[in-house]
């Protein structure tokens, strides 16, 4: 496989990408993935639909248990908020969240995993030593760190999470990218007189899209952990409501009302295992040794 | 690794001058609770009224020692504080990676030496769900199904203070408070080892070495265990390095949640005290944790593959 792969790397490009979504849709995982995904996504889009109030506004009577009255199927916290309406909203915060502070990240570790294995020498040096660093101080609190000095508002969580989960992405694309380094159509390019920026951004980063892709649906799935653990502890914007930050608040009532704080929970472990098994999914289609067998 | 304990320095210091306010404010804990008189001479010892420069080297001249500042919401020194707090961390982490690994690797190699039946099908999935739950949820459940509904184990803390036990009672009583946090810890992780562990087996069960185990004639079992097991172990290992950081993390968590007295609460009283000081000098001290870590993985290398050498 390596010779075909560092060879000919555009060559093997085409068939893996043509037929990618009917390749996912032959797996049960993949397509289970997806469909939680759909109704999570459309549960973002139709909050302002079916829940126009806002989230936070009390409109019932407080510890209605779930089921308890039709008009609020999950029933009502302590302040007598909608549970639902709840869920509905944090959908909507979470996946933007996880998707924004994704960007983030995708931008710094793609960027610094590139010019690392591209240029290698001393910037390779220098780049994986600041890698190293951000890989030794402990994420999460690191995200606390960053979010308690700045305050926390939706733009200072998605940037405490982007700044603290890229290395991993860093270190897979600058191994790929030194991969096809040595390749024939990266040594062709520059041969051609091709700007080195314009020979990274056209011929070696699609190539590396594959195994990218997929880290981008697991480093949303744990965004949205990160996320709702952050809100969890308290460390949320306080004006919107997210997952975490309903369990968080059901925590004060957890011997008596538990289900204030495991239903929002629910929504967070779907999203997440959606995510994950999307893509355990495009990891399985995407992985050229797998299509041989 | 030097160089990484340096940059860890530069990232605390330049966090540090992020916070908005002065900088002596956030290291006497907030204004107010500090005399002028002391702001003054934290800013001198600090050096806050010189350059920037000058002011890392002081910074990294405190680092070296071991000044990381006071904490007048606890009245301690902030290192003391993290001192105190430490063993209970360390004690969490050791247990719940001790039953993540254990319990992991076993589902690991059940699910591998069963691929595509019912037990791993069964196992793989319940993986698949402990890795997508959020550690704190985990907790809450734990406490709702184990505590209050089954009244089994305590709902939280490290000891029954109020029965004083001495010996080998209160060994047994840490180690009753230690189940769920731990458990809630763990599972996460658990779920990462039985996925990595399940991988690692199936694919050292291709190599030739193993053909050639099997074309011995050696039993399964001896197979599994000695040739393909301690193969498999390597990931294994080297998962544990990555994740000593983002286990710190989880600890808050959990020790938030069970009132675990460790690092992990004390970070989160920090927060909620706004000690940004204590805070910072918990980061700190946690990523120091994961260089020691690290090494110590490093050298559990070379005893598991010999064939491997530290370089440099």
């Amino acid at each position: 496989m390596s010779i075909a792969q560092s060879v000919l790397p555009a060559a093997e490009e085409r068939p893996v990408r043509r037929g990618l979504f009917a390749r996912l849709l032959r797996r049960p995982s993949a397509v289970a993935g997806l469909a939680l995904l759909g109704a999570i996504l459309a549960m973002a889009a139709l909050a302002d639909v079916v829940y126009p109030a806002d989230p936070l506004d009390m409109v019932g009577t407080p510890f209605l248990w779930p089921g308890a009255d039709p008009d609020f199927p999950l029933g009502t916290d302590m302040m007598g908020r909608d549970i639902a309406a709840g869920i509905f909203h944090g959908a909507r915060v979470s996946l933007l969240i996880g998707g924004v502070a994704t960007l983030v990240s995708l931008v710094i570790g793609v960027g610094v995993g590139a010019i690392a294995g591209f240029f290698r020498g001393r910037a390779d040096h220098a780049l994986m030593h600041v890698t190293e660093l951000f890989q030794t101080i402990p994420p999460f609190l690191f995200a606390i760190v960053i979010v308690a000095i700045l305050q926390p508002t939706m733009t200072t969580v998605v940037l405490a999470i982007g700044l603290t989960s890229w290395p991993s992405l860093a270190r897979l694309v600058r191994a790929e990218v030194l991969r096809l380094r040595d390749g024939e159509m990266v040594q062709a390019s520059i041969v051609l007189g091709l700007s080195d920026a314009r020979i990274i951004l056209t011929h070696v980063l699609p190539n590396v899209l594959a195994p990218i892709v997929v880290s981008a649906s697991i480093m949303v799935a744990s965004a949205i952990l990160t996320e709702s653990s952050l809100a969890f502890l308290g460390l949320g914007d306080p004006n919107i409501v997210s997952w975490g930050s309903m369990v968080g608040a059901g925590r004060e009532v957890l011997r008596t009302d538990w289900y204030v704080a495991t239903l929002p929970g629910l929504a967070i472990v779907a999203a997440v295992l959606a995510l994950n098994l999307l893509g355990d999914g495009l990891n399985d289609a995407l992985d050229p040794r797998q299509n041989r067998r | 690794m030097a160089l990484v304990v340096l940059g860890i320095a530069v990232v605390n210091f330049f966090l540090l001058h992020l916070a908005p306010g002065d900088a002596a404010q956030v290291l006497a804990g907030e204004a107010g609770s500090a005399t002028p008189e002391y702001m003054a001479a934290l800013r001198r010892q600090f050096g806050l009224d010189q350059p920037l420069p000058v002011q890392f080297v002081q910074y990294l001249g405190n680092l070296l020692t071991f000044n990381l500042g006071f904490s007048f919401r606890h009245g301690l020194p902030v290192l003391e504080l993290i001192g105190q707090r430490l063993p209970a961390t360390l004690l969490l982490m050791t247990a719940s990676i001790g039953f993540a690994v254990l319990a992991g690797s076993a589902l690991g190699v059940v699910a591998a030496r069963n691929a595509g039946r019912l037990a791993d099908t069964l196992i793989s999935t319940l993986a698949l769900l402990f890795y997508a739950t959020p550690v704190f949820w985990i907790g809450l459940v734990l406490v709702v199904v184990f505590s209050v509904g089954l009244d089994w184990l305590p709902v939280g803390g490290m000891t029954s203070v109020e029965a004083g036990y001495g010996g080998w009672d209160h060994v047994k009583d840490v180690a009753r408070h230690l189940v769920l946090p731990a458990a809630t810890l763990g599972l996460f992780y658990l779920a990462i080892y039985t996925r990595l562990m399940r991988a690692a087996m199936l694919e050292v069960t291709t190599q030739d070495f193993v053909r050639t185990a099997v074309a011995k004639g050696l039993r399964p079992r001896r197979i599994a265990l000695r040739h393909v097991l301690r193969n498999a172990l390597l990931p294994v290992v080297t998962m544990l390095g990555v994740q000593v950081g983002s286990i710190l993390g989880g600890a808050v968590l959990v020790e938030t949640i069970f009132a675990w007295p460790g690092l992990g609460r004390l970070a989160f009283e920090a927060l909620f005290q706004r000690d940004l000081n204590l805070l910072l000098g918990i980061l700190l001290c946690s990523s120091a944790v994961v260089v020691v870590v690290n090494l110590a993985v490093d050298l559990l290398y070379t005893v598991l593959d010999p064939r491997i050498e530290l370089a440099r």
